[in-house]
């Protein structure tokens, strides 16, 4: 089993404040990998890490390495743009562009410097179906994303993300403020797409994390407490802690 | 939250040992009522049986109970499991000492053969300890020990083999031994099934520990 991506060491400071205290963590080849945890114990912070989503922050210190196909995505020449392309991003609230369902998937391939037409119609349309969500759409493109639900909002987030061919998709808690069928749909999507992708995915829902996932991340106050494959974690746990956590005693 | 899950998983591993206990008791009844001839202790006895199948069905119910409403997984998913398993195999026990006495009842003529009712005695003796180490460990959480369990087996297993010998040989020499030889056979029987039965608790104790799930290496009792 290859892994796509690397964690070694990563920590990281807003400030004075250490949120990461040097986690390390592999993410296997087309798995969906969970990151669990309390609030406030880091995931987002480690996520957006992985695509260099941090960068912007002030006063922000990262160090220790993540490699993408070996490679460290902090390295002085990484070129942002590609990164990118190649670790896409979903987020909890779906975040539609104030246009049509078109343009929405397009946008990441225009940016990208895309123009040949019939290759981004066909990528849209790709992308839509990939996303379980061209049959809702497909005769209504030119609508507005935001027209649509949330449901449909955040599976149209992920045609989006899908749309550049990524190598990775990161996912913050993509179905928290989803309704129970329209999350249902949504796991079922990435469930199909896992053999496409590799997934690494924010959830609070530990029931959600055992469906999908294939590999268990858990995370407590900055610090990668245990990982493991998703049986194990939610079988056979080695610290007394995770079985804690999983079975709702805090978080 | 967490206090009413716990709190529950109290009451069922208390309900669970008394099961043990009043399943170890019956087999302690059973084998007695055999060798003393007693089938009005063994009558008695099997009516009692029923209680231990209903409690196991309370035990059940609750452990399913459990799962339904507070899901647990992992380490806590691993106790309410092996207990429900854990349960089947001690109401299998307590069926099996049930049909001992049911023997009793059975039995006609009283040409005996001591020895093989020693053997029978002995037996039963070993079973017994061994539910109680078993249930010991269960509570205790000693994986160790239960893995020692195999070995206790291997005895019952060689006691059995012993003893099919000595009732063939026994009833060569009283020929008149033939009638009760036929339930010697099923209840040596019935106590190497117990055996086994025992064994197989000892796996639900390594589960619930280590999440290990395997079956303990058992002799064949097809083989001969
Ligand atoms: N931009 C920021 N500046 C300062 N502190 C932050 C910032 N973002 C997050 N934090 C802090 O870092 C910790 C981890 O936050 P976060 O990664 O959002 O946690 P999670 O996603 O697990 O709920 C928290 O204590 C949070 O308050
Ligand atoms: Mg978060």
């Amino acid at each position: 089993m290859t892994n796509v991506m690397e964690a070694k060491n990563v920590k990281l400071k807003y400030g004075n404040f250490e949120a990461l205290h040097g986690i390390s963590l592999a993410f296997p080849a087309q798995k969906l990998t969970a990151l669990i945890g309390p609030s406030g114990c880091g995931k987002s912070t480690f996520l957006r890490c992985l695509n260099r989503m941090n960068d912007d922050i002030d006063d922000i210190k990262i160090t220790g390495e993540i490699l993408l196909e070996g490679k460290d995505i902090y390295h002085s020449h990484i070129d942002l743009v590609a990164l990118r392309k190649k670790v896409g991003m979903v987020f909890q609230q779906p975040t539609p562009f104030p246009f049509s369902v078109f343009d929405n998937v397009a946008y990441g391939l225009r940016i990208a410097g895309v123009k040949d037409k019939e290759l981004i119609e066909q990528r849209v349309e790709e992308s839509l179906k990939q996303a379980a969500i061209w049959n809702e759409t497909k005769d209504n493109l030119q609508r507005n994303a935001l027209a649509f639900s949330g449901g449909q909002q955040q599976r149209i987030c992920i045609a989006r993300a899908l749309a550049i061919r990524p190598e990775v998709v990161l996912l913050d808690e993509p179905t928290s403020a989803l309704d129970p069928i329209s999350s249902s749909e949504i796991e079922e999507t990435l469930m199909a797409l896992k053999q496409k992708y590799t997934f690494i995915m924010v959830t609070h829902n530990l029931q959600q994390a055992s469906r999908v996932s294939d590999q268990v991340a858990f995370l407590m106050n900055g610090e990668l407490i245990e990982s493991g494959s998703t049986q194990e974690m939610f079988l056979s746990p080695k610290k007394e802690i995770t079985n804690n956590y999983l079975n709702g005693r805090f978080g | 939250m967490h206090e009413i899950f716990l709190d529950e998983l109290k009451k069922l591993n208390a309900r669970f040992m008394e099961m043990g206990v009043l399943v170890n008791d019956l087999i302690d009844r059973g084998t007695r009522s055999f060798v003393e001839h007693d089938k009005k202790a063994a009558q008695q006895m099997i009516v009692e049986d029923k209680e231990v199948a209903k409690e196991a069905v309370k035990i059940e119910k609750k452990a399913l109970e459990l799962m339904a409403l507070q899901q647990p997984v992992a380490t806590d998913f691993r106790v309410v499991i092996s207990i429900l398993k854990a349960t089947t195999d001690l109401e299998r026990i307590g069926e099996n000492a049930n049909s001992i006495a049911i023997e009793t009842v059975r039995v006609k003529g009283n040409p005996r053969l001591p020895d093989v009712e020693k053997v029978i005695s002995n037996m039963t003796h070993q079973v017994r300890e061994m539910l109680v180490q078993v249930l010991t460990a269960y509570v205790q959480e000693n994986e160790k020990d239960a893995r020692q369990m195999v070995l206790g087996h291997a005895k019952v297993y060689k006691d059995y083999k012993n003893a099919r010998q000595m009732i063939i040989d026994g009833v060569e020499q009283e020929p008149d031994a033939a009638v009760a030889s036929a339930s010697y056979f099923v209840i040596i029987r019935l106590l190497e099934r117990i055996s086994d039965h025992i064994v197989n608790l000892a796996s639900w104790v390594i589960y619930k520990t280590s999440g290990e799930l395997f079956e303990l290496i058992k002799p064949d009792p097809k083989e001969k």
